[in-house]
């Protein structure tokens, strides 16, 4: 294992980047059998009612509600970001979610309409691919930032990551957090395209090392996008890196989760993993944009006593 | 039937929900027997969350069952016609065993219930024509009133007429693009159970018709109330107080609701009251000279 990751095919990086190499060498394998039994166990973990409805609230702040569309437009985004900031217009109780998450060029619509009460994300770095230059994508990040993202999802290149060319990765990171000043940055490792579990702890690692505020499990691109497994591989990495440096990263689960069950299962993974102080909008995320409607109707099931359905949410 | 030393395969029926045939959520069964109360078969007694699954299985099954062509949809009430055809025989053995009848009369209930899907497949694409109208209105407009599928509906079956009363409800709510969950008759449910075997290998799509079995004054309450049901049929609730109760019930959600029928005759031709009483009626009002 070691010994291919030091072969770099970019020796220059190589040599500029031991101390990395050598600290994503030292990681011990995932054993992903393992990983998977366990976040199966954690998925079959009995929710009681009140838990639930704490839950299925928490849930819904934690959410960045999304649209990455080639069809988006300004009056999308607005009725989005009104939907954002009043889940369920029949319940004023129900809380906010934690972000809007737009294409940059989106991110002053998105802005006006939510003002300061809740935070825009933007997507950079020539997402979902990440396939551009430096210069391009420090320009994307720079221009989301300008235009009022107080959050920036950036994409890794996978194809420098999977070649073994880690320096290069990580200097992109270090690059873009600079470029995003105040902006909180959110790296995509995109873990449908690591293929292994090895590869999920290494990224997560590389990129923690970087800079990331937050380290994100896929753009929703690629199947499979986010995964119980996966997510529990990265909040272990989370959890040791915070035992070493005494820095809290978050976490940002995005993709293929649609149903409040499997929004329940993560939270119960978080805090099996991680600990309680982790189940904040600071240090959690959804990324979704089917997921609320269905934790708003199994709220409003909890609230009336009786099943809703798609008839009583919106159509995004 | 058991002869010399061989055992007889007890069966274990299970419910019929998205085109699958699952177990109840709640893993509970009982007992179906026949009139002398005889042990016939277990049968699953299905719980409130299999009710809500079902409810799942019928949406997707309207979204797609109720965009299918009026003729199409004819062609597949055809179909389950033929699939029941085929499986006469056991369906005249399980009336008899469930209502204590003659050969005859469970023979001619059957070819009833198979004649009945075939009524229903010819309205298919007529029906729309007898209960939809064009409108004469003062302007220069084309008006139409066109009757569309109310959605998902949650009907009970008749206890005393097992296969018949069944087919009766079922066959008028999916022939206008309706998905259908019927919970089957609590006494006599093998006719049902043999019907959903028919309906598995004929081309009804996956959720269309989901057949529940178990108690209906346990399960209905919250079909009842159910936010993503459009509209009960309770023929086969014959107690009024429960009647009473699921209606103020679905009131909440405004669902339309279709009452137990008074002494219905499931021997006598229907007319297109069933049919009638799950639709909507969407009128269109169309520019003339455009």
């Amino acid at each position: 294992m070691s010994s291919l990751d030091s072969q770099s095919p970019n020796m220059r990086s190589a040599s500029s980047h031991k101390g990395l190499h050598a600290l994503l060498a030292g990681l011990s394998g995932v054993d992903q059998v393992g990983a998977e039994a366990r976040a199966a166990a954690l998925g079959t973990r009995s929710i009681k009612k009140e838990s639930k409805v704490w839950a299925i609230d928490t849930a819904i702040s934690m959410v960045d509600l999304t649209t990455l569309e080639g069809a988006d437009t300004v009056g999308k985004v607005t009725a989005m970001c009104s939907k954002a900031l009043h889940p369920d217009p029949t319940n004023p109780s129900t809380p906010s979610v934690a972000a809007v998450c737009v294409y940059g060029d989106l991110v002053p619509a998105a802005r006006e309409v939510v003002g300061d009460r809740i935070h825009v994300a933007a997507v950079a770095t020539a997402f979902p691919s990440g396939r551009a230059s430096l210069g391009v994508k420090l320009l994307d990040t720079r221009e989301a930032v300008a235009a009022g993202a107080d959050e920036i999802d950036m994409v890794i290149d996978r194809g420098a990551f999977l070649a073994g060319n880690f320096g290069k990765v990580f200097e992109e990171i270090v690059a873009i957090k600079e470029a995003c000043g105040d902006a909180h940055l959110k790296v995509i490792l995109e873990t449908g395209e690591l293929k292994t579990l090895d590869n999920v702890r290494k990224a997560s690692w590389l990129a923690m090392k970087a800079g990331a505020d937050f380290i994100k499990t896929s753009t929703g691109k690629v199947a499979p996008a986010a995964t119980l497994p996966v997510t529990l591989v990265m909040l272990e990495a989370v959890r040791d890196y915070y035992t070493q440096t005494n820095v809290r990263i978050g976490v940002k689960a995005a993709g293929g989760i649609k149903t409040s069950k499997d929004a329940i299962k993560y939270l119960v993974v978080v805090n099996e993993t991680v600990g309680d102080a982790w189940l904040t909008p600071d240090l959690f995320r959804f990324g979704a944009s089917t997921l609320l409607n269905d934790l708003l109707q199994q709220r409003q099931k909890m609230l009336s006593g009786h099943y809703s359905g798609p008839d009583y949410v919106t159509i995004d | 039937m058991i002869g010399n030393d061989r055992v007889e395969v007890r069966k274990t029926h299970k419910l019929f929900v998205g085109g699958a045939f699952p177990r109840s959520e709640s893993g509970r069964t009982y007992e179906a027997t026949n009139s002398q109360g005889e042990f016939l078969a277990n049968v699953a007694k299905a719980s409130r969350k299999d009710a809500r699954d079902a409810v799942l299985a019928a949406r997707t099954g309207f979204n797609s069952w109720s965009k299918a062509t009026a003729y199409n949809r004819g062609q597949v009430l055809y179909r389950i016609a033929e699939v029941m055809e085929g499986r006469k025989d056991q369906f005249i053995s399980d009336i008899q065993d469930a209502e204590a009848v003659s050969a005859k009369k469970a023979t001619h209930q059957t070819d009833q219930a198979i004649d009945r899907v075939l009524w229903y497949a010819g309205w298919a694409d007529k029906y729309a024509q007898v209960l939809g109208n064009t409108n004469p209105v003062s302007g220069p407009f084309f008006n139409f009133s066109i009757p569309e599928p109310t959605g998902v509906v949650a009907a009970v079956a008749p206890a005393d007429s097992s296969l018949l009363g069944l087919i009766s409800v079922i066959a008028p709510i999916i022939t206008s693009g309706n998905s259908v969950i019927v919970i089957a008759s609590t006494a006599s449910p093998i006719p049902a159970i043999t019907l959903s075997e028919c309906l598995a290998t004929s081309d009804v799509i996956a959720g269309n018709i989901n057949i529940l079995t178990g108690d209906p004054a346990e399960i209905m309450p919250s079909l009842a109330s159910h936010g993503d049901v459009n509209a009960l049929d309770l023929t086969g609730i014959t107690d009024p107080e429960l009647q009473k109760a699921l209606q103020i019930e679905a009131a909440g959600t405004v669902k339309r609701v279709r009452s137990a029928p008074v002494n219905p005759d499931w021997q006598a031709t229907p007319s297109l009251s069933r049919l009638r009483a799950f639709t909507e009626v969407k009128t269109v009002w169309h520019p003339l000279g455009m």
